[in-house]
């Protein structure tokens, strides 16, 4: 049974509880700009629930047929905080366990989250780009309004950004940080030998 | 013959040449040139923002102004005494309570001079307060709305020219009356002025927190005129200065009979005594008629209640609350330096000016330094009140503002002229002139203890040919004049609205930081709002009809009524739901006489009364440009005769073809 340097199980203790910080700041954000909105628009996702001039992006987007941003539209803000909760849960498990296998299973549950998070968020913005009311007032043939995954795309007069918000951003130093560790492990582990 | 016609194109050519000449020797128009830098000075790039607020009476058109400096731009026309159909503002049901009065509703007034509120004499950036001179009231305006909040008449005034100035730390503003008139309402003869006419000054309490105004107390005062005052600061707080002119007591042509003699008064009235007085229960209570107008921001409504009574003190039963101190000829301008240490008066029809010391006035009531009284009232000696006099300044002084540097300007309205000087030497410094015949002028926090300078802006009486001519009624005509340097710089001439009188400039960031973006809907307490379009409806009260409608981009709902029938009066209460910067919606129906249109704030209710008066479909539309789909913002109305018995209902987005299925 391969064990773990104290400095590991610090590590991914740290590691685990810095993700605790998603339930207090926001994972996500779109930021939009148009001529109009030189001030631009803001929508931040929390873990459970969406905040930022969502009522203006939706009352500007219901003219191309785009739905209404409801809350109550995703699922995954029912159970998006036990998914993190768990993930915390084995990361805690993992420093207490002392065992190398958990070190990699838990980088392998990380990157796995992070690839369904960013899956379900395109799928979702597929629909919402597609999925178009036929009676809405703008109707260009062949024009869908999928907003980016990540990065900046140009629709219509806005230009729209994804990316991660602060959450997001130490979602990504806490995952970065057990592989990492787990590179360390295997590394030093070697030397040693 | 060759010789001839030479000789007479030579003469020609003399005639001609001694023509230009002439011409050349006649005395030039008055310059027009900005020199040098001044478009530099004057110009702020697209996008980017003013350095100054300036906040401009409207004169005769009851409004405020509301212009950026250096660059002379128009940001808002603020309705606070007038009607103003563009907004609703006394049409609407909730604004007409503002202008209502003791008369009932007055739509217009004239007014004519700004405060804005200090705090240890510096601006604070809350509110502007401004005078009604014809129908005697002031104004407060919200700084974080630009919006009239509170509108209180002054009782026992003819006419509220001498206000609205306030104390150092807006504790008070003050409302001198311009007339002397008969108190009580009384009727008699024109001729017994000197018996039964009399002044009054009211003090007006300003709730420090909320702002919210009444009257604390009122002075009675000798009967004669009441022109502008000015609060004392530093030293000198808790006094006010007040000048008078018509100490002759004329009531008839007045252009000669006030203007016999060689001295008028300013007016020094030490307000903590007045205060202590009232305190000690030593005022009469009056019985007055005046209304209190104040605006709900959450209810989006005013109320207008009437006041009964209003404390008096008869300044002659009370002796060392006034001293009045000789000032030559009919002064208007009674202006307090950044010290507090200086007053100057501005006789308008005197060849100097004379500058009183504070604490000279002080050591002349200490040692009873008077030379005589007037309706028992001491009155000082000038000299043993004069700090000295600012010789030939000009011709016309009327008004004093002041810099950061110890620096005083005044506008010259016969010699056409701004002239700097300086307060302590009273040596003259500079002098420009002005296009044409300037009245107030104002330097940004010029009024107050700490003067920002930079600027001096100009609000000319006369406009001539300085824009293109529109007719015979022309634009009012302002200069700005870069004071950084020794010498006064014109750097731009702006048109203005109204006629201004005084105004004031304060910087950008002291106010716009607190700017009001939006009205949040969930704090509309307004009782027929619509929060939401599954709240609007269509409410019949005997033949009242009550529309609670919703606007957002792009419809209105509900957009199709029936029921209403002829003897009706239907008020749409229209809420904007709204929740982003800058998207008002407007609401008109056809024909709504003797009314105009509501423009609706985001989160914002406002009503519109219309009497139906005939029958017929008729149609009602959002009148502000919102969204590309604004032509489709539009609803139908149907009007039913006299006891038909269409049924009430309402609808948005409702299909329904009366010709399916027959």
């Amino acid at each position: 049974m391969k064990t773990l340097k104290p400095i590991s199980r610090l590590l991914i203790a740290l590691s685990a509880l810095l993700m605790v910080s998603a339930y207090f700041v926001p994972l996500w954000q779109i930021l939009m700009w148009a001529p109009q909105y030189p001030e631009g628009l803001e929508m931040d996702i929390w873990i459970n629930t969406i905040s930022g001039d969502v009522k203006v992006i939706s009352a500007l987007n219901h003219y191309i047929g785009m739905k209404h941003i409801e809350v109550e539209m995703f699922p995954e803000f029912q159970y998006m905080i036990y998914v993190v909760g768990g993930l915390i849960g084995f990361g805690l498990l993992t420093a207490l366990s002392n065992r190398r296998i958990m070190v990699w299973l838990f980088c392998f549950l990380l990157i796995a989250t992070g690839i369904a998070a960013l899956v379900d968020f395109w799928l979702w913005g597929y629909d919402y780009g597609h999925n178009l009311d036929p009676t809405a007032a703008i109707n260009i043939p062949g024009m869908t309004y999928q907003p980016p995954l990540i990065g900046t795309k140009q629709l219509l007069n806005f230009t729209a950004f994804s990316g991660p918000d602060i959450g997001g951003w130490i979602f990504i130093g806490a995952a970065l940080l057990a592989i990492a560790t787990l590179g360390y492990e295997i590394f030093s582990k070697k030397k040693r030998v | 013959m060759k010789t001839k016609i030479i000789y007479r194109i030579l003469s020609a050519l003399v005639v001609l040449s001694s023509l230009v000449v002439w011409q050349g020797c006649k005395p030039k128009a008055p310059g027009s040139v900005t020199m040098g830098d001044a478009a530099n000075k004057a110009f702020v790039p697209p996008g980017k923002y003013d350095e100054f607020y300036n906040i401009v009476s409207g004169g005769f058109n009851g409004q405020i102004g509301v212009y950026g400096i250096p660059s002379g731009r128009l940001f808002k026309i603020l309705p606070v005494f007038s009607v103003f159909p563009e907004s609703g503002y006394g049409y609407s049901e909730e604004t007409k309570p503002m202008l209502n009065t003791s008369h009932g509703f007055v739509p217009w007034d004239d007014l004519h001079h700004i405060a804005l509120s200090t705090t240890k004499g510096e601006h604070d950036g809350r509110w502007a307060f401004a005078n009604a001179n014809n129908t005697p009231r002031v104004a407060r305006v919200s700084m974080k709305t630009f919006r009239t909040e509170e509108i209180l008449e002054i009782p026992n005034s003819g006419g509220n020219h001498s206000s609205p100035f306030i104390t150092e730390n807006t504790e008070y503003l003050v409302a001198g009356t311009r007339f002397s008139i008969p108190m009580g309402n009384k009727d008699v003869p024109i001729s017994s002025y000197k018996e039964n006419f009399k002044g009054s000054i009211s003090f007006i309490k300003v709730n420090p927190s909320d702002g919210k105004m009444n009257i604390a107390f009122q002075l009675r005062t000798p009967g004669f005129n009441y022109d502008l005052s000015r609060a004392g600061k530093g030293p000198s707080h808790g006094w006010f200065f007040f000048s008078c002119y018509n100490t002759e007591q004329a009531y008839t042509l007045l252009e000669v009979n006030a203007s016999q003699k060689d001295k008028d008064f300013i007016m020094a009235v030490n307000w903590k005594k007045a205060e202590e007085y009232i305190a000690q229960g030593k005022g009469r209570i009056e019985k007055a008629k005046y209304a209190h107008n104040v605006y709900d921001e959450s209810t989006h409504s005013a109320t207008s209640t009437m006041q009964q009574e209003v404390t008096v003190l008869d300044v002659m039963e009370f002796p060392d609350i006034v001293y009045f101190i000789p000032c030559p000829k009919s002064p208007h301008g009674c202006d307090v330096d950044p010290s507090g240490e200086y007053i100057v008066g501005s006789g308008k029809l005197a060849a100097m000016m004379p500058v009183f010391s504070f604490t000279k006035i002080q050591k002349a009531i200490a040692n009873k330094d008077y030379e005589g009284d007037f309706s028992g009232i001491p009155v000082i000696k000038y000299e043993s009140a004069l700090h000295g006099e600012v010789k030939k300044p000009g011709l016309g002084p009327l008004h004093t503002e002041f810099d950061d540097k110890g620096n005083a300007y005044t506008s010259m309205f016969v010699s056409s002229e701004i002239v700097k000087w300086n307060v302590k030497t009273l040596e003259v410094l500079d002098r420009v002139p002005t296009y044409y015949s300037i009245g107030h002028l104002s330097v940004p926090g010029g009024p107050t203890a700490k003067p920002h300078g930079k600027y001096v802006i100009a609000y000319n009486k006369i406009t001539k040919d300085r824009y293109l001519p529109t007719g015979p009624e022309l634009t009012q005509s302002a200069q700005i004049y870069d004071i950084s340097g020794d010498k006064m710089q014109l750097i731009l001439d702006f048109p203005t609205t109204g006629e201004p009188h005084y105004a004031e400039a304060i910087p950008a960031s002291m106010v716009s930081p607190n700017s009001l973006k939006i009205y949040k809907l969930e704090e509309n307490k307004h009782p027929y709002a619509a929060i939401g379009e599954g709240q609007a409806k269509v409410v019949r009260k005997g033949n009242e009809v009550h529309v609670s409608m919703t606007a957002i981009r792009s419809h209105l709902t509900p957009d199709n009524i029936e029921g209403v029938r002829m003897g009706d009066v239907v008020y749409f209460h229209l809420t904007n739901l709204e929740q982003d910067w800058d998207v008002p919606h407007g609401f008109a129906v056809k024909g709504n006489a003797g009314n105009a249109e509501i423009l609706v704030m985001p989160g914002e209710t406002q009503t519109l009364k219309w009497t139906p008066d005939e029958v017929g479909v008729i149609p009602f539309y959002c009148t502000d440009f919102c969204s590309a789909l604004h032509q489709e913002m539009s609803g139908y109305i149907r009007v039913s005769p006299a006891g038909s018995n269409t049924p009430l209902k309402f609808s948005t987005g409702v299909i329904e073809d009366s010709n399916a299925g027959k």
